[in-house]
């Protein structure tokens, strides 16, 4: 039986379509994605979540609901952890709940529970009752679980190799859908050209990946930055050792797997000498922000604020001229701490 | 050392009576004021959860008068409180503050890490001292949680206006002067007397409303602008969801003695609605609204940090409940900017609201 499968372009599909991609289609199955987040998509998410909700998970009901009619099934995974003793956030946690309450038109909704936080077999088990919707032959969903580990591997080697999600995964062929037919250029930001005789100005970019790489939500920030000829390196250009080398610094791990990356990044980027200025860019009211947000803050107080560090907070009234203006600020103020 | 320790309702009643049996020299820190929530804002993240900021207020202001350690839990998330210490730490100690920070991590089956702290907090003590002051902290909670209980079952019959919640304080003040258990039981009795006393022969029906919520908001009064009363005072039965010794039982004791199963009813009265744990207190918070709904009360209250997130979600889908078992569900979100007048006026609304649904069903 071939279903059509619906996934929402928002949160955590920018890390890990490319895997669900290739497991679905090893078994047979036709994968959509939603097309690019805009006013409508946010809109209609507004309308059935609370008010307390955070902007990323408003557009992913937006997302999910621009599939309803489209799609079989629409993919909310329900991702609790992707590493032992570490969650993503309490809202994906709570994620299928939420979808399958708020938005009714929803026909079926697939929602494996990824958990990692202590072993990975209930992991393995949920990879193999998923597949078993699709197919009796348990050796079918052991070559696509296989085909989905390598596509992430290829994925999260591009990703490493400074290209932006969406570049990574039109390079790897799985954004052949209806729903981004050429709009993706708009994204299109490839790896910039190697410094010449004076170097550009390096920024490091924080900030979560459904904010920074959504080009609706976080405002085409790093095209912008470019085109202010700043050179960008975000947390997913990072080797992990690094990553995973500054977070250790905090005497309390972050329990947080994006907010450690977050807050190793951060830390990373704010020793002198390594980028020009570091940006975070955080959706509004975001719980883990909050935090990895301060120890930021604390610690570029701590260095003496060597490095310009900014924090750009986004939510649904977010103004381009506002970020624009806030924008070109940091850019100046980078390129005098450059010059010092 | 002069050991200090952030508020939450009247726990300090007995935190003090723990730490001082164990000789150790407390200071605690005023109870919580405009200022309190102020001083706290003006150095937490400006999205970081009220309990954060009202924390940061207490320690400030217990330091101003002259406490060097603070002691506080830890966590493993994903609620934020886990991170509460670290952050904590860093703010104060970004303010130029000298102070030691004991973060007590959950025993999770192991207790030795959790003695050794202690240990290393109170000095070398025999063990039977520390049972002693688990035992006269122990029954101090319980004492603390039955005079609450009975406050808010005799308040909507008080005589006038008041008259419990302040026999309730002068209750609250013995148990707090109660220095061995012989005395805690004497202190614990005497109290029940004092608020009883202030029930009018009245026995007519009166609404009945659940709060439900995060537990910093449900059991610290100062931050839910003193909702028990409020409601109390309007002649509502108030049913709270969350009592410290419950919640110390459940979350500490059984964490560290892991032969105690922990109990699994909140999961299976949430399931329909949230499948799964989220976090902090949110599973419980749809657990409770079904459970108050099956046991036929009117309405229910859920009282939220701006930004708890595993609340958020309960928010959402409170709706839902409230539609499936009919009963009415309000949601209270606060944080530092929220007033007591605001509040009010939403808690005369929602009890009209359940008065008139009351009416209609009859």
């Amino acid at each position: 039986m071939r279903e059509t499968i619906g996934f929402p372009r928002a949160l955590l599909f920018y890390y890990y379509y490319p895997a669900w991609r290739a497991f679905f289609e090893s078994l047979g199955q036709i994968c959509v994605v939603s097309g690019e987040t805009t006013k409508a998509v946010i809109d209609s998410g507004i309308k059935v979540t609370v008010d307390e909700a955070c902007l990323p998970v408003k557009a992913f009901h937006g997302h999910a609901l621009s599939l309803s009619d489209t799609c079989d099934r629409v993919f909310v995974p329900r991702l609790v952890s992707v590493e032992k003793k570490a969650y993503i956030c309490p809202k994906l946690m709570g994620l299928p709940d939420m979808v399958r309450q708020n938005c009714s038109g929803i026909r079926r909704i697939l929602d494996p529970c990824i958990d990692m936080s202590r072993n990975s077999r209930a992991y393995k088990r949920e990879v193999y009752a998923t597949g078993r919707l699709f197919t009796g032959n348990g050796r079918k969903i052991h070559a696509a679980r296989e085909r989905a580990k390598q596509t992430y591997q290829a994925f999260a080697k591009l990703l490493q190799g400074g290209l932006a999600p969406i570049d990574a995964m039109t390079r790897l062929d799985l954004l052949d859908t209806p729903g981004d037919n050429g709009s993706r250029s708009s994204l299109g930001i490839s790896t910039p050209a190697k410094a010449e005789n004076n170097r550009p100005l390096v920024i490091g970019l924080l900030g979560h990946p459904y904010i920074i790489y959504d080009s609706f939500l976080g405002m085409n920030v790093m095209e912008r930055l470019r085109l202010m000829g700043a050179h960008v390196v975000t947390m997913d250009m990072l080797s992990p050792q690094v990553i995973e080398q500054e977070a250790a610094k905090s005497k309390k791990r972050v329990f947080w797997t994006i907010g450690r990356k977050l807050l190793g990044a951060g830390y990373y980027f704010l020793k002198p000498g390594i980028v020009d200025g570091c940006l975070l860019m955080s959706s509004f009211a975001c719980g883990p922000d909050a935090f990895i947000g301060e120890f930021l803050q604390q610690e570029s107080i701590r260095s003496e604020r060597q490095v310009p560090f900014m924090t750009i907070t986004v939510d649904e009234h977010t103004g381009e001229a506002g970020v624009l203006t806030r924008l070109e600020a940091f850019i100046d103020i980078s390129e005098r701490s450059m010059l010092r | 050392m002069k050991l200090t320790f952030a508020r939450l309702g009247n726990l300090h009643i007995a935190g003090k009576a723990i730490f001082e049996a164990l000789e150790v020299d407390v200071v605690l820190p005023p109870p919580p004021t405009k200022r309190t929530m102020s001083l706290g804002s003006l150095h937490s993240p400006e999205f970081a959860c009220l309990p954060l900021k009202v924390n940061i207020g207490n320690y400030l202001e217990a330091m101003e008068k002259g406490a060097n350690t603070i002691v506080m839990v830890g966590g493993i998330g994903p609620c934020r409180v886990g991170l509460y210490g670290e952050v904590q730490r860093q703010i104060l100690e970004g303010l130029g503050h000298d102070i030691k920070m004991v973060v007590v991590e959950p025993p999770q089956g192991r207790l030795s890490g959790v003695l050794r702290q202690l240990r290393e907090l109170t000095g070398a003590q025999t063990i039977t001292q520390y049972i002693k002051a688990a035992n006269i902290g122990w029954r101090k909670l319980t004492a603390i949680d039955a005079l609450e209980k009975l406050a808010l079952k005799v308040r909507p019959f008080e005589e006038s206006r008041g008259d419990v919640s302040s026999a309730l304080n002068t209750a609250l003040m013995l148990l707090d002067d109660a220095d061995n258990p012989k005395d805690v039981a004497c202190a614990l009795e005497k109290g029940k007397t004092i608020i009883e006393v202030c029930h009018k022969k009245d026995d007519s029906d009166r609404p009945q409303i659940g709060i439900v919520g995060e537990v910093f908001m449900v059991l610290e009064p100062f931050v839910n602008c003193e909702i028990e009363k409020c409601l109390g005072e309007m002649g509502v039965v108030v049913h709270r969801s969350i009592y410290l010794s419950d919640w110390i039982m459940e979350h500490v004791v059984k964490d560290a003695f892991r032969v105690l199963r922990k109990s699994k009813t909140p999961y299976e009265l949430a399931k329909p609605y949230l499948c799964h744990f989220v976090g902090g207190h949110g599973v419980e918070t749809i657990a409770s609204t079904v459970d108050y709904a099956r046991q036929g009360l009117d309405g229910v209250i859920q009282i939220a940090p701006f930004t708890c997130m595993p609340e958020i979600i309960a928010q959402d889908l409170l709706p839902t409940v409230s539609r499936d078992l009919g009963i009415p569900v309000m949601t209270l979100v606060l944080d530092e900017h929220s007033s007591g007048t605001g509040v009010l006026t939403r808690l005369e609304a929602f009890v009209d609201l359940v008065q008139m649904s009351r009416s209609s069903r009859r």
